[in-house]
C-alpha cells in the first residue's frame, strides 16, 4: 500500500478537526473536532508503524497513550461543558469571553490616567 | 615632651566621649542627690533678649538629645549656687573638668620645658603613604605651639568650670560640656600638629564642635540658623585652606610643617603666593576677617561661655596662629601680605565702628573681636609676628575674661541688651573690677597686658610703613632675596608697598580711638548710673565670680612678659600716639554719656547709626548677592525637576499605557480567535522557513 493514502486521509481528517475547532460555535462540537485531530494523528502513528516495520512497535504503543489521553481530555472537557451549562444555559464559545479585555463604553475610550479614579468611578456606579 | 603635648590631646579627646556616654550615669554612681526647690529665684528668669537665651529651664525638659537621664530632675532642682557644692557629685562637670585641669598642667610642663631649652621637638606616630606625599601623624612643639597651647588649655579651663555654674540647669549640660572638650582638643591639635593634614583635621573638628555648640539652645529657630550660618561660612573659608594646603604640600613635597617652611625659599613665587592667598582665604573664615566675617556676630547666639571659649579667645585665633605658624611662606609672598594687610584695615575699623551702635553687649563684643583679630593680622602683615602672638595671647587672657564677665552679668540681669543694664558698679563690684581690667586691656591702656601688645603691633606698623616710605622702587628683589636666604635682620621687613603699610598704620591708630569708644560706652551703660529694668541687682554664683576674677590677673600682668624681649617693649612715639587716641576715643564717648546717663550715647551718631548698627549691611549684600540668587537657582532647580525630568517620567507611564491599549484590544476572551492567531502564525512560520531556507 502507498504511503499517500493513510496520509492524505489523516491530513483530511486533521483539516477537518481545525475547522471544526475555530469555527464551531458549540463547545462540544469544538471537544469533538479536537478528538478527530487527535484521531488523525493516530492514524498517522499507525500507518507509518506498519509501513515501515518497526519492532518496538513504537507508533501503536503512542497511539495507546493518545488514546488514554484523549479519553482523559474528554472527560475533563465534558465536565467543564457541562458546568458552564448549568451556569449559563449555553455552551456556545464565541460568548465565553469573561476573561478578555473589559469591553469599554465609548465614553471612557481613551486609556484611564489612573487606577485610583478607575477605582473610584467604580464606586460610584 | 612630645608624648606629653600628644597625652595634653588625648585626654580633653577622650573627655568628650566619656562625657557624653557616662557623664549622667558617673553622678548617679556618686550620688549625687536633687535639691530642694527653696533656692531657685537667681534672678534668671525669662529673658526678653532677642538674640540669645539665659540657661532657662524649658518646659519641655523630658527626653532631649544628649541630655540624659538626669535632664529633667537637673532641669527643675538644681540652682546654680548649688553648682559649686554640687560639684564632686556631678559627673559629667567632674569629666569636664579633671581632664581639661590634667591637660592644663601638661601645657604648662611643655611650655616650661620649652622656656628652659627652646627648640623645635617633633615626634612623628607614624607615617601614612598616601601614592605620592605622604602624611606624617605626628607633633611639633616650639615655643610658639607651647605658648598658644598652654592659653588654649587655661581658657578652656575657665570656661569648664565656669560653665559648671553658668550651664546647671541646662538639661543638655552634659553634651555641652563634651563638646568643650572635644573642642579643646581639636584645638591643641591644631596647635601642636606637626603636619599640615593633621592640622586640617583639628581645624575642621572645631568648626563642627562650633557648629553644634552655637545650636546648643536649638529649640529657637534663630539659634540653628545662626549654626548653620556659621558652619556654611566657615566651610567656604576651608576650601580655600585646604587647596591652599595641597598647592604648599604637593609644591614642597611633603605635608609636614618644617618641611615645607625648609622648602619655602626654593618655591616659586607664584606658587607661595597662590597657596598664602588660598590659606588666607581659610584663615578669614576662621578668622572672621572682612568678606566672611558675618558669622561671628550671629555666633551669639550660642551660650555666653562658649563666645567666650571659641568666638573670642581660641577658634578664631587659629586662623592668625596658623599664618604664624607658616609664617616665612607667607614673608616670601608678599602680595598676600599686601591682601591680609588692606582685609585686616577694613575688618578692625568696619567692626569697631559697628561695635559702637550695638545694643547687644554681646555683639559690641563680638565685634571687638574681630577688630582685635584685624589687630594681629595686621601686625602679621606688617611683619610683627612676634606682637601679633603677643596680642594673639593677651587677647585671648582679656577677651575670655570679658566675655566670661558679660555671661555673668547677662546672668545676673536676665537681658543681653545694654539698655537693660545699669548702676551694675555697687551690686556686683568683683565682676565690676574684672571687666573693668579687660576693658582697659582691649583699649590698650598702659598698665595691662593690652597696652604692651597693641602698642608693639603699632610700632611694628609704623617701622615697615617708615621703611617701606624709603625703599627705592627697584629694591624689591634685593629684600626678597635677603629674606630668602635667612630671616637675620630681627624682625624681617615684609614687601609690602609703602601705602598698604601707612593704609595699616594710619587704620591701627583711628580704630584706637574707636575701640576707646565702644568699650566705654559698654563699661559706663553696664556699669555706671542708674539701673533701668527691674531685676535683682547681686553678684553671680561664686564659681562664676572667681572664675572671671582669676582671670582678671593674667589680662593685667600678662603685658610684662613682654618686656623680656626687645620688638615688644613699648615705644614712646607709637604708645603716646595710641595713647592720644585712646584717650579721645574714651573722652567722646564720656562727654556723650555724661549729657544724659540714662540714654545711650551711640544715639548721638543719628542716622549713622542703622548703617554701623547693621554693620554697614553687610549681610543684606550677601542676602541680595548670593543667598537671593541661590534661592532662584534652587526654585529653578525644583522646576526644573517638577516639569521636566517628574514630568517625563511620569509621561513614560502614560506612553507606555497607551501603547499597551493597542494591544489589549486583541484580548477580545474568545479563545477561537485566539487559535486562529496562533494558527496563522504557525502557518507563517512555517511558509517563512520553507521560502527563506
Amino acid at each position: 500500500m502507498h504511503a499517500a493514502y493513510p496520509a492524505v486521509v489523516s491530513a483530511l481528517l486533521f483539516s477537518v478537526g481545525v475547522y471544526g475547532v475555530l469555527a464551531r460555535r458549540n463547545a462540544i462540537l469544538v471537544l469533538m473536532s479536537v478528538e478527530l485531530m487527535l484521531n488523525a494523528v493516530n492514524l498517522n502513528l499507525v500507518a507509518f508503524d506498519a509501513l515501515w516495520r518497526d519492532r518496538l512497535h513504537g507508533g501503536q504503543v503512542l497511539t495507546l497513550f493518545t488514546i488514554v489521553i484523549a479519553a482523559a481530555e474528554i472527560g475533563l472537557g465534558l465536565a467543564i461543558v457541562l458546568l458552564v451549562f448549568r451556569n449559563r444555559r449555553m455552551v456556545e464559545v464565541d460568548r465565553l469571553t469573561e476573561l478578555g479585555e473589559a469591553r469599554r463604553r465609548p465614553a471612557a475610550a481613551e486609556p484611564e490616567p489612573e487606577p485610583v479614579a478607575a477605582a473610584r468611578e467604580g464606586d460610584g456606579t | 615632651m612630645i608624648v606629653l603635648a600628644s597625652l595634653a590631646i588625648a585626654l580633653p579627646f577622650c573627655a568628650a566621649f566619656a562625657g557624653m556616654l557616662l557623664g549622667p550615669r558617673l553622678s548617679r554612681l556618686l550620688g549625687a542627690r536633687p535639691l530642694p526647690a527653696a533656692e531657685s529665684g537667681t534672678g534668671s528668669g525669662t529673658p526678653d533678649a532677642p538674640t540669645t537665651p539665659l540657661p532657662v529651664v524649658r518646659p519641655e525638659t523630658g527626653p532631649v538629645p544628649g541630655g540624659g537621664p538626669r535632664a529633667a530632675e537637673m532641669g527643675r532642682l538644681v540652682t546654680a549656687d548649688f553648682a559649686l557644692r554640687g560639684l564632686p557629685r556631678n559627673g559629667p562637670a567632674l569629666i569636664a573638668v579633671v581632664p581639661t585641669a590634667v591637660a592644663t598642667v601638661l601645657a604648662l610642663v611643655v611650655a616650661l620645658t620649652l622656656w628652659r631649652d627652646p627648640g623645635v621637638r617633633g615626634g612623628t606616630l607614624t607615617l601614612v603613604p598616601t601614592g605620592s606625599v605622604d602624611i606624617a601623624i605626628g607633633l611639633q612643639v616650639d615655643g610658639l605651639a607651647a605658648l598658644v597651647g598652654l592659653m588654649v588649655c587655661l581658657v578652656a579651663l575657665a570656661v569648664q568650670v565656669y560653665s559648671v555654674a553658668y550651664m546647671a540647669k541646662d538639661p543638655r549640660y552634659s553634651s555641652y560640656a563634651a563638646f568643650v572638650s572635644l573642642f579643646t582638643a581639636a584645638m591643641l591639635l591644631v596647635v601642636y600638629a606637626g603636619d599640615l593634614l593633621l592640622l586640617y583635621v583639628g581645624w575642621e573638628v572645631m568648626g563642627v564642635c562650633s557648629y553644634f555648640l552655637i545650636g546648643h539652645h536649638w529649640e529657637e529657630r534663630a539659634n540653628s540658623r545662626a549654626a548653620v550660618k556659621a558652619f556654611l561660612v566657615t566651610r567656604l573659608g576651608d576650601v580655600g585652606f585646604l587647596l591652599g594646603i595641597f598647592v604648599l604640600g604637593i609644591g614642597a613635597g611633603t605635608f609636614s610643617i618644617g618641611g615645607v617652611l625648609d622648602a619655602v625659599p626654593q618655591l616659586p613665587a607664584g606658587t607661595l603666593t597662590a597657596a598664602t592667598l588660598l590659606l588666607l582665604a581659610g584663615v578669614a573664615g576662621k578668622s572672621a576677617q572682612f568678606p566672611l566675617h558675618t558669622w561671628l556676630p550671629d555666633a551669639m547666639a550660642g551660650p555666653t561661655p562658649i563666645s567666650a571659649l571659641i568666638h573670642a579667645a581660641t577658634m578664631v585665633a587659629a586662623g592668625i596662629y596658623v599664618i604664624a605658624r607658616l609664617y616665612p611662606a607667607f614673608l616670601a609672598a608678599p602680595g598676600t601680605l599686601t591682601v591680609l594687610g588692606i582685609v585686616a584695615v577694613i575688618s578692625m575699623l568696619g567692626s569697631a565702628l559697628a561695635a559702637l551702635a550695638q545694643d547687644d553687649l554681646k555683639r559690641v563684643l563680638a565685634y571687638s573681636t574681630i577688630s582685635q583679630l584685624a589687630y594681629m593680622a595686621a601686625g602679621l602683615a606688617v611683619g610683627a609676628q612676634t606682637a601679633a602672638i603677643f596680642h594673639l595671647v593677651a587677647h585671648g587672657a582679656f577677651k575670655a575674661l570679658l566675655f566670661l564677665a558679660a555671661g555673668s552679668v547677662i546672668f545676673v540681669a536676665g537681658s543681653n541688651l545694654l539698655g537693660h543694664y545699669g548702676g551694675l558698679r555697687r551690686a556686683m563690684p568683683v565682676t565690676f573690677w574684672s571687666m573693668t581690667v579687660g576693658y582697659a586691656a582691649l583699649v590698650g591702656l598702659p598698665p595691662v597686658s593690652g597696652f604692651f601688645s597693641k602698642d608693639a603691633i603699632i610700632e611694628g606698623a609704623r617701622h615697615t610703613a617708615a621703611l617701606a616710605g624709603h625703599r627705592e622702587p627697584g629694591a624689591g628683589e634685593q629684600g626678597h632675596a635677603a629674606l630668602g636666604a635667612a630671616a637675620e635682620v630681627p624682625p624681617p621687613v615684609p614687601d609690602i608697598p609703602a601705602g598698604a603699610a601707612w593704609l595699616i598704620y594710619i587704620g591701627l591708630l583711628v580704630t584706637v580711638g574707636v575701640t576707646a569708644a565702644y568699650a566705654t560706652r559698654a563699661w559706663l551703660m553696664t556699669f555706671f548710673g542708674e539701673q533701668r529694668t527691674s531685676f535683682e541687682a547681686r553678684e553671680a554664683p561664686a564659681l562664676m565670680t572667681w572664675t572671671v576674677a582669676a582671670l582678671a590677673v593674667p589680662a593685667a600682668l600678662l603685658g610684662f612678659f613682654g618686656l623680656g624681649a626687645a620688638e615688644l617693649r613699648p615705644h614712646l612715639v607709637s604708645a603716646g600716639v595710641s595713647l592720644l587716641w585712646a584717650a579721645g576715643g574714651i573722652a567722646v564717648a564720656h562727654l556723650l554719656w555724661n549729657r544724659d546717663p540714662a540714654l545711650d550715647p551711640a544715639d548721638r551718631l543719628g542716622p549713622v547709626r542703622k548703617v554701623f548698627d547693621r554693620a554697614f549691611y553687610v549681610d543684606e549684600v550677601y542676602a541680595a548677592l548670593v543667598v537671593r540668587p541661590v534661592r532662584a537657582v534652587a526654585r529653578a532647580v525644583v522646576a526644573t525637576d517638577r516639569h521636566g525630568i517628574d514630568a517625563l517620567v511620569v509621561g513614560t507611564a502614560g506612553w507606555s499605557r497607551r501603547a499597551g491599549g493597542a494591544l489589549r484590544r486583541v484580548q477580545t476572551g474568545n479563545a477561537q480567535a485566539y487559535l486562529t492567531g496562533l494558527l496563522a502564525g504557525v502557518i507563517v512560520i512555517a511558509a517563512g522557513v520553507v521560502i527563506l531556507l
